[in-house]
């Protein structure tokens, strides 16, 4: 209880990442939605560096800076993913009026 | 050296920092209120990352979440808010089935995740920065490039996507 190790920082990622899948699913505004997957792309980060500083180091390098720099990559590619998506939802609901994903259902069977 | 109790007392304040933080995201009924809980959560994730000595993740992440992110989804929510309804976040129609999948989720990761408890020696506490700069322009150069298209990619759609059609 009192050392921090790596199944720590993994499960307390595993919680943050259901909160955000509920998040994700359940509801209602699209601006939300993309919220709560903001939440599990950070959950997966934590894990991914808590998981690259447990690593032993590589054989060719000191330490192992393969978590840190997928983060970096995670990072990236979630503002890429934020804005674009941000976008969509603005684009919508310029022509929709909504961004309500209930009434959002053109494509739906 | 920092006493033996430090580390874990941060850690836990900061874990019940960042479960309320993304429960209030999911839970408040106001959308401005769960966006500002947003920042909440992303700087304690950033405090996370420095007690895993992660020192330029944890600035990345101020300053594109707390900082960028959090600008961009409040700008979303003042441009898509038609009247100020006091329930502004609602939930849908199938958020019990939602419950039992994040549950489930959760249930399958959890002895995966407590398997790793034998791992539990972390790497040494030196400063990784000058390292992730030689490594991002060394052994992952093309990665590099490649997400630099991807930015300019992303700047120019949502552009393109957000313009008023004239």
């Amino acid at each position: 209880m009192l050392t921090i190790g790596l199944s720590h920082y993994l499960v307390l990622s595993a919680i943050v990442f259901a909160i955000g899948l509920y998040g994700a699913l359940g509801k209602r505004n699209a601006v939300v939605i993309l919220m709560s997957i903001e939440l599990m792309f950070n959950a997966v980060n934590v894990a991914v560096v808590a998981v690259g500083r447990y690593q032993p180091a590589p054989p060719g390098g000191p330490f192992n800076l393969g978590g840190q720099v997928f983060a970096l990559f995670v990072i990236t590619v979630a503002a890429a993913e934020a804005a674009v998506a941000l976008a969509i939802i603005l684009a919508i609901y310029r022509t929709r009026k909504t961004v309500s994903i209930d009434d959002l259902n053109l494509m739906k069977w | 050296m920092a006493p033996f109790f430090i580390e874990p007392l941060v850690f836990y304040a900061l874990a019940a920092l960042l479960i309320l933080g993304a429960l209030a995201v999911v839970l408040l009924p106001r959308i401005i209120h769960a966006a500002l809980s947003l920042v909440l959560f992303f700087v304690a994730i950033a405090g996370v990352f420095i007690l895993l000595h992660a020192e330029f993740i944890a600035a990345a992440q101020v300053i594109i979440y707390a900082g960028a992110i959090t600008v961009l989804v409040l700008f979303a929510v003042m441009l898509t808010q038609r009247s100020q309804s006091p329930e502004s976040n609602p939930f849908n129609s199938q958020h019990i089935v939602a419950v039992f999948v994040a549950v489930a989720t959760f249930a399958a990761l959890l002895p995966a995740l407590l398997a790793a408890r034998g791992a539990s020696v972390p790497g040494p506490d030196v400063d990784l920065i000058p390292a992730i700069g030689a490594a991002m322009l060394g052994q992952w150069i093309l990665p590099f490039e490649i997400a630099s298209v991807l930015l300019l990619a992303a700047l120019i759609g949502a552009i393109v996507i957000a313009k008023e059609e004239s």
